[in-house]
């Protein structure tokens, strides 16, 4: 990221201590959270926490915010005492938080949003006429009178952010700001950050993005699996130093073996069809071909159709039989089990409610998706015994973490599930392999695991599309890459040679900045 | 303070037990409300569930039990795949109306004929009749987006003022001196529905439930029909990524437990009601209701709950003559089980824990 | 004016009183559902606040204490609904049958032995000067309070939940449960207020139709009127103003039933206006369906609209000026335009497009 600017970090020592926390543990059952976790946040600084999804992280500021209680130890904010019972206190003690997965209301407009996030707000045109202020001093462009519905992620945040401004906080927590940010958006982010810093807000930042934190944290706290592992000055320390505090262990990137592209695979040709999901977008004459042994990775700020997208590759939105071609046989009017039959397997992004049944134990979902291709059924009865042995086959073969294959699926954490429902589409020899997201919240172990696996597949000559939010995954994996922007999709270009401002550019730049040239202007 | 948690896999001890402790619960409240009526609680209790089964009138009683129960599971075990799939069907007493006037129609409009096939054919007109009285709600459901829940229920007001014009006009008995309701079936042994043995209470519609309930237990345990309504009830995405169309979904599930209805309502107005009459229907419709929740919305579980339920009617009735207990009474008793099932219910997928938990801002 | 023998005058001002149960009843079940939550007890809570409401005032002698025991009555059995949806986490959709028959059951035996008993009369409340009044005065001032008391609680829920604190909060829990509970909102005892008073409200509406409609007490005196009273809260897009219109025109039908039972067949105007009315309803929602890539609705929907009047004219020119209707038929039309009406406002939108709180229906469990 360009624009750092170095504070001083002897001034930075000598700012007044705002939040103590010590000896903090908290245990769930089966699993211990935080375990004697201890750190300081002083006034004015950016204070990171860094750590693996699983670390820790979100259930240390939980505790912060009110939301979760400690099992013991203390904190203590500018000295006195602070264990908040519930969000509300923690907000009128000057503590405020911007979530990952955002606290919004779809239904609702800009101002209800933010007044639901208030203590006492004021009326509503007040109030509104605030946020245009708010926002304008901070360069956070907003129409109070907009539905949330209709904004896009980065504008989302924008209202979470304004929320808690509003409030006047002396702490603000971010979880995870920018996984949902084009880095035009990011930048316009950490100036905000910076601004409110020199003012005196203390900001903890929780992420697991290394160069942004060297570009905008003071200090680091690093988690790993619950405890703190080390605190240090990110600027003075390189990525690749913190990435092995935070992991444990160094990390080998996946192999890829680049073989001869074959015959074209998956064809989308002028595909348009409107979202089935509340305030989803509709996909706008998308056009791609995969072949054989190519990876596609396709990026974009989440909402901006990639859901949408693969229901229409999986069949859960059908469309003109031409829209879709699998090896050459129109495919699109066919609902999932016939695009199975065909050679297509997909993998959807949410793994509790659509790419599994929570509910129901590893073998009913093997059978879920593997029914055909892998024939677990005759005449319609189902071989119980096959499928059982089919779950069992992608449990072994991808180190799932689980009692047995009778377990409920909601009973495994959410990265040995990934990792079953990642082999249970791996597992079935498709020649066109679709997945939206495959490492979302799994850890970096398994993640390498899982873009391993995919890269084999796409070596024994599977045609791969890769939907994912996660830039340097997708550079990672992906022979060539496209992105999806309100529904249109770019023309897929080469990896070879981009370079983050091309993707910044192709993503669409920030979104929403027109208003605030107007209000400029 | 206690708190509920999730479980990680649904207990299969708590599954089976909830059933059994709603029951219990049911008769300990039942019984206190029954003392506040006045009454004895433990003869009231003994009469409903015991004499029944064990008491002076038990051979005939026992009979009963099964005239009683046999509707109610037909009618349940189609509810129940509904339910499972979570398409809500509320509309069965009309389903079981239709299939009753139906099926007596054709009947009736061939009388005096004798010829064995009328029989099998009134039944087919039953299913069919019960059936398209279900399709209404299906195809609008399917094609408008239409709320199922109202739709069938607005049509069991319906269908009673059909059955109501039936009793009363174009099914009314020429030979009936003006009171209203149909020529008796009894009467007319090609239509009728008699018991196979004599004081058994056994008829064609006991048979059909039972064997329907081992057809429904094969279907979801070992078909992939079954898996699909049990996906698509817990897990809705999940059963379009599996394939399932949920158009043909509804389509299945409203069908069939429409037509099991239908067949109901023909098999009890051939047969234990003998007539078409303003007030044949005994609201078992909405009875199946409960019978599908207690027996777990699982087939075998629901042959169970149907003579469970149906012990109630019958020793309901004889509380009624021999205790002077109201009728309603026994509604209120039926009510009651519902609620206490649902209640413990809670416990397959949770369960309770002490002291300060995860989510609890203000546990203490 | 006269519509071959229902004079207008006295339908409208039958409707504004036939209208009130399935009015109260519907805005208590618009705050629950908008709150998040699918009451379907709402019949069962109906027949025991009739129930309440009857008893109560037989005893006290006094019809306004008769309204308020409908409401307490219905508020304690909507409070096991309550409980077992948000402590125990029930199915509400099976809790909601459960609570109907329950309550049909409860209040059949608790309202042994008030068969026959006349109840008090519940005074108009306005001088009996001002309802003289030629044609305004029975519509305006004719009526009991529980009337004004109506369309003054379709005022204050419309205003609560538009424009207080309150209101929004109610919204915010029903539209995303997860998000008002990372704020910190207490979503399921949020949702139990709501639901007592969906209970209150329909335990007076019950009251009304023992007390006022009918008035004595009969088993399952309130005949569906819960089930309309839901259909009504679906087609009115969970809106309080469209609540009252929807309820009205239900009213009108009941109005109208006891009318032509009285008259022997239905004036033809009186039929125009209600295909009218349909059809409007009907030329709504197709002008809703149509996209901009379909416009062919429109010219759909002006055929629909040009119908009824119509048939009308070409009814006068043939000099008919009623039609005779079996009562039977007339007694089953609520249901099939309920039903109708349904299917007109649900076809062709998503959930969204509807206005429906997005987390309808699904209970609620703070894990993690």
């Amino acid at each position: 990221m360009t624009g750092t600017q170095p504070a001083d970090s002897a001034e930075t020592t000598a700012r007044p201590e705002l939040l103590r926390v010590e000896g903090i543990t908290k245990a769930y059952p089966g699993v211990v959270a935080n375990s004697d976790v201890s750190f300081t946040i002083r006034e004015g600084e950016v204070h990171a926490l860094l750590g693996e999804n699983g670390a820790g992280k979100s259930t240390m500021v939980k505790m912060i915010f009110g939301l979760v209680r400690p099992d013991s130890g203390r904190m203590t904010l500018r000295g006195k005492p602070y264990a908040p019972a519930k969000p509300a206190e923690a907000r009128r003690l000057g503590v405020g938080m911007v979530f990952q997965h955002f606290s919004l209301f779809e239904a609702l407009n800009v101002a209800e949003n933010v007044a639901l996030g208030m203590e006492n707000p004021p009326p509503m045109r007040e109030l509104a006429a605030r946020i245009r202020a708010v926002s304008e001093e901070y360069g956070l462009p907003l129409d109070p009178a907009r539905m949330v519905g209709d904004l896009s992620a980065g504008e989302r945040q924008r209202v979470e952010i304004i929320r808690c401004l509003l409030q006047d906080p002396k702490l603000l927590i971010m979880d995870e700001p920018t996984s949902v940010l084009t880095p035009q958006e990011v930048e316009i982010l950490f100036k905000t950050l910076r601004q409110l810093s020199r003012e005196g807000t203390a900001i903890l930042y929780i992420s697991h993005k290394l160069e942004e934190i060297r570009s905008l944290c003071d200090t680091a706290t690093i988690l790993r699996r619950g405890r703190v592992v080390a605190t240090c000055t990110p600027r003075d320390r390189t990525a690749r130093e913190m990435a092995e505090l935070m992991v444990g262990s160094s990390l080998q990137p996946p192999e890829r073996s680049r073989g001869e592209k074959g015959p074209v695979a998956l064809g989308v040709s002028d595909l348009s069809v409107a979202s089935p999901i509340p305030f989803g977008t509709s996909l706008k004459a998308v056009s791609f071909t995969v072949a054989r042994g190519e990876v596609l990775g396709i990026a974009g700020v989440a909402g901006n159709g990639q859901d949408e997208l693969l229901l229409a590759l999986s069949g859960e939105l059908k469309s003109d039989a031409d829209r879709v071609r699998i090896d050459s046989h129109a495919a699109g009017h066919l609902g999932p089990s016939e695009r199975r039959k065909a050679g297509l397997v997909a993998a959807p992004e949410d793994r509790y409610g659509h790419a599994a049944a929570p509910d129901m134990s590893l073998v009913e979902n093997a059978l879920l998706s593997g029914a055909v291709r892998k024939g677990l059924t005759r005449a319609g009865f189902i071989d119980w015994a096959a499928t059982k042995a089919f779950a069992e086959e992608i449990i072994t073969a991808y180190d799932v973490r689980t009692p047995g294959p009778d377990v409920a699926a909601r009973a495994l954490s959410g990265g040995n599930l990934q990792k079953f429902l990642m082999g249970r589409e791996l597992m079935q020899g498709a020649s066109v392999i679709v997945i939206n997201q495959p490492t979302w919240g799994v850890d970096a172990a398994a993640a390498a695991a899982i873009r391993q696996s995919i890269l084999d597949r796409a070596a024994e000559g599977a045609a791969v599309v890769v939907i994912s939010q996660d830039l340097d995954e997708l550079l990672e994996v992906a022979d060539s890459f496209a992105v999806l922007n309100e529904g249109r999709l770019t023309r897929p270009r080469s990896t070879d040679g981009l370079t983050m401002e091309e993707i910044g550019l192709m993503m669409g730049g920030a979104h929403g900045m027109e208003v605030a040239h107007h209000a400029e202007a | 303070m206690l708190r509920l948690e999730k479980r990680p896999t649904p207990s299969r001890f708590w599954l089976y037990a909830t059933p059994v402790v709603a029951v219990v619960l049911t008769m300990i409240v039942g019984g206190i409300l029954f003392a506040l009526m006045g009454k004895n609680p433990f003869e009231v209790i003994r009469t409903i569930f015991w004499d029944p089964v064990f008491g002076e009138f038990a051979f005939y009683l026992r009979g009963q039990l099964l005239v009683k129960a046999g509707p109610l599971i037909l009618i349940a075990i189609g509810l129940a795949l509904g339910f499972r799939a979570g398409i809500w069907n509320i509309g069965a007493e009309g389903q079981y109306i239709m299939g009753a006037v139906v099926g007596a129609s054709v009947g009736l409009a061939v009388f005096p004929t004798d010829n064995r096939l009328i029989f099998p054919v009134m039944v087919l007109a039953g299913a069919f009749g019960g059936w398209a009285w279900a399709m209404i709600p299906a195809i609008l459901k399917t094609r408008f987006n239409t709320n199922e829940i109202l739709v069938s229920l607005m049509l069991v007001y319906v269908a009673q003022t059909i059955l109501a014009k039936a009793a009363t006009g174009f099914l009314k008995n020429p030979e009936g001196m003006g009171f209203p309701g149909s020529r008796n079936f009894s009467s007319y042994p090609a239509a009728a529905n008699p018991e196979l043995i004599a004081g058994s209470g056994l008829h064609w519609g006991g048979v059909t439930a039972l064997v329907t309930a081992v057809l429904a237990y094969i279907l979801l345990s070992r078909h992939i029909a079954g898996y699909q309504i049990k996906l698509a009830g817990q897990a809705p995405r999940a059963a379009r990524f599996h394939g399932v169309s949920p158009t043909r979904l509804v389509m299945l599930c409203m069908g069939l437990s429409g037509a099991l209805a239908g067949l109901a309502g023909l098999f009890e107005v051939t047969g234990p009601a003998g007539q078409i009459s303003i007030d044949f229907n005994t609201g078992y419709g909405f009875t199946a209701i409960i019978v599908a929740f207690l027996g777990r919305l699982n087939p075998l579980g629901i042959v169970l709950a149907g003579f469970l339920m149906a012990l109630t009617y019958v020793g309901g009735e004889m509380a009624s003559t021999n205790l002077g207990l109201p009728a309603a009474a026994i509604q209120v008793f039926q009510g009651m089980l519902l609620f206490f099932l649902l209640a413990v219910d809670v416990l397959t997928n949770y369960r309770f824990r002490l002291g300060a938990g995860a989510a609890s801002a203000g546990a203490k | 004016m006269d519509f071959g023998g229902i004079n207008p005058v006295i339908l409208i001002a039958g409707l504004m009183a036939t209208a009130v149960p399935i009015l109260l009843a519907a805005l208590g079940e618009t705050v629950v559902e908008r709150s998040g939550v699918l009451n379907l007890g709402v019949e069962g809570m109906m027949v025991i606040g009739a129930l309440g409401g009857f008893v109560t005032a037989v005893h006290t002698g006094s019809p306004a204490l008769g309204f308020l025991g409908g409401a307490v009555a219905g508020a304690l059995l909507s409070l096991i609904f309550a409980a077992l949806t948000q402590v125990f986490l029930a199915n509400q959709v099976a809790t909601g049958l459960a609570l109907t028959l329950f309550g049909l059951g409860v209040s059949s035996l608790g309202g042994q032995g008030y068969n026959g008993i006349k109840p008090p009369h519940t005074p108009g409340l306005l001088p009996e000067a001002l309802a003289g009044i030629p044609v305004a005065g029975p519509i305006l001032f004719g009526h009991d309070w529980v009337v004004y008391f109506s369309i003054a609680m379709t005022a204050l829920v419309w205003w609560v939940l538009k424009a207080t604190r309150i209101g929004l909060i109610i919204r915010a829990v029903g539209e995303s449960h997860d998000s008002a509970h990372a704020l910190g909102y207490k979503v399921n005892r949020i949702r139990l207020l709501c639901i007592l008073f969906g209970g209150a409200m329909a335990g007076i509406g019950g009251a009304y139709v023992s007390l006022a409609r009918v008035p004595q007490w009969v088993d399952g005196i309130t005949a569906g009127a819960g089930w309309i009273a839901l259909a009504i809260v679906v087609f009115a897009s969970w809106r309080p103003w469209r609540v009252l219109a929807g309820a009205y025109f239900f009213g009108g039908i009941g109005a109208l039933q006891l009318n032509v039972q009285v008259s022997g067949g239905i004036p033809l105007g009186i039929l125009g206006l209600i295909a009218l009315v349909c059809g409007a309803i009907l030329a709504v929602g197709l002008l809703r369906r149509s996209t901009p890539e379909r416009p062919q609705m429109h010219p759909a929907a002006v055929a629909v609209l040009a119908v009824p009047p119509l048939v009308w004219v070409v009814g006068l020119a043939m000099g008919v000026t009623q039609i005779k209707v079996p009562v039977e038929y007339l007694s089953m039309a609520p249901f099939v335009l309920t039903i109708v009406v349904l299917v007109i406002m649900s076809s062709g939108r998503g959930k969204a497009a509807t206005g429906a709180p997005a987390s309808l229906g699904q209970n609620f469990h703070a894990s993690r």
